[in-house]
């Protein structure tokens, strides 16, 4: 058999992923985690009466603090493998990328281990993030002047 | 030819250690991944002293080759230094167990060796951590993926006979198929596996009826049918296949493919396979990804091997 050959049939026999039910799951999960964040701020910026941005900022800090504490549980893992990506793009997946990071270094030491690894998931979203925001702030000066 | 024949290396005895995720009565069991130690590093080395003390209390070893998964052999190197006895350290993946039957049963072909300790010994986080994610960090799990078993083996190859007699072993090639997903070990492993077979049977001119059994390592469900397709083509029908890994986790939720890592060939075989008892004529292939993550980030295809070991069984 040679390697084409081989390669091909590997791909058949890996009847692999149902993107569209995944799709979907990430979708209706991440919009209900999205429409929880909107009623907390809601609710905070009626009870205490704060400024949105000030209400905004509690809500994420909120929304960190339980990813974190789900993470170092170690319940976060379960429910991402259950209601897949919709739980990693919002703010949560990010705090769960450097609790996890942490836990996993934190007997290499405060420099080789923590410092060095901290952002070793994270690093590529500040990055690409960054970048992204650079690309469509531009975009914006151009299209509206 | 890279085939030999042995005539005065048997398989003694076996001490085994595992956690309740492997479906195997072993000789220790773990109740968990740290084992009453600090890190998961120290706990795989406390489990390979604890197997390779118990071996040594019976016999007088004088030489160990020992193998693991973890960076440049850290984790046995670090247990032979507390242990006075001369040492081998050997790595191919999760075929290192057949890889160090085989050096062993040819020391004892042409040393002064009499009893020789092959040890092993794999570790779910830590081997998540060299070849994956963190622990704790979140992915979908793949239809393709597998479960790196946790537990480690110490067997003895001895001169003196026993009734598992080392009786031929091949010397395997490493095979790349062009094969680039390394969440899909079984299709990595599968062509290596088949020609480590198909060589075997030429070199000592054997039809593959000669076997009871034919066992390989970790393919997986989805590898072991590539593995089957593959020999079928070549007109080869294997009497009973197993697959160590499909057999040694069940569970649905950590794993559709089955184990990995290099302690489920062994810890099959010695736990399962020869107390049963029901089989004269055993083929072993340990299949290994030869896998290494930098060359993997570089999108470069990953080689596999695989050895195999003839035993029979009185």
């Amino acid at each position: 058999m040679d390697k084409e050959e081989y390669l091909k049939l590997v791909k058949k026999n890996n009847k692999e992923k149902n993107i569209i039910k995944n799709a979907l799951i990430s979708f209706l999960v991440g919009g209900f985690l999205g429409s929880i964040f909107h009623i907390l701020t809601s609710l905070i910026i009626s009870y205490c009466s704060v400024s949105k941005e000030f209400a905004c900022g509690i809500s994420l800090f909120i929304f960190i603090l339980v990813a974190v504490v789900l993470t170092g549980i170690g319940v976060f893992d379960k429910l991402v493998s259950k209601y897949k990506f919709g739980l990693i793009i919002p703010i949560t997946g990010f705090a769960h990328s450097i609790a996890s990071s942490l836990l996993e270094y934190k007997k290499d030491g405060l420099i080789t281990g923590l410092g060095a690894n901290m952002f070793k998931l994270a690093g590529a979203v500040i990055l690409y993030g960054s970048v992204a925001g650079v690309i469509f702030a531009l975009l914006k000066v151009i299209i509206y002047g | 030819m890279a085939s030999i024949r042995f005539k005065n290396a048997y398989l003694g005895v076996s001490k085994t250690i595992s956690t309740n995720n492997e479906r195997i009565d072993t000789t220790f069991k773990v109740d968990n991944y740290f084992y009453g130690e600090r890190t998961v590093e120290c706990a795989e080395e406390k489990m390979q002293i604890k197997v390779l003390d118990t071996l040594r209390n019976g016999e007088k070893i004088d030489l160990v080759i020992g193998a693991d998964l973890s960076n440049q052999l850290g984790i046995t190197n670090k247990v032979m230094s507390k242990i006075d006895i001369p040492y081998l350290g050997v790595y191919s993946a999760c075929s290192s167990y057949v890889e160090e039957l085989i050096l062993a049963s040819n020391f004892l072909k042409n040393s002064c060796f009499k009893n020789i300790a092959c040890l092993i010994s794999s570790h779910n986080l830590d081997s998540e951590r060299t070849y994956r994610y963190p622990v704790e960090y979140g992915t979908i799990t793949r239809n393709t993926q597998t479960f790196t078993a946790t537990g480690a083996i110490a067997s003895l190859v001895t001169k003196s006979e026993t009734n598992i007699k080392i009786e031929s072993a091949t010397i395997g090639k490493a095979i790349d198929y062009g094969v680039k997903d390394a969440n899909n070990m079984g299709a990595v492993m599968a062509p290596g596996a088949a020609d480590t077979l198909i060589n075997h049977l030429k070199d000592l001119k054997r039809d593959i009826s000669y076997y009871d059994l034919v066992l390989t390592g970790d393919l997986g469900k989805l590898g072991s049918d590539l593995f089957l397709t593959i020999l079928s083509k070549n007109d080869i029908t294997i009497k009973k296949h197993i697959d160590s890994g499909s057999i040694l986790i069940r569970d649905k939720e950590l794993t559709k493919q089955g184990a990995s890592g290099p302690i489920c060939l062994p810890i099959v075989l010695t736990e399962k396979i020869l107390k049963e008892n029901k089989y004269k004529r055993i083929l072993i292939i340990g299949t290994g990804a030869l896998f290494n993550t930098t060359m993997s980030n570089q999108k470069r295809s990953l080689p596999c091997i695989s050895h195999a070991v003839s035993l029979e069984v009185n």
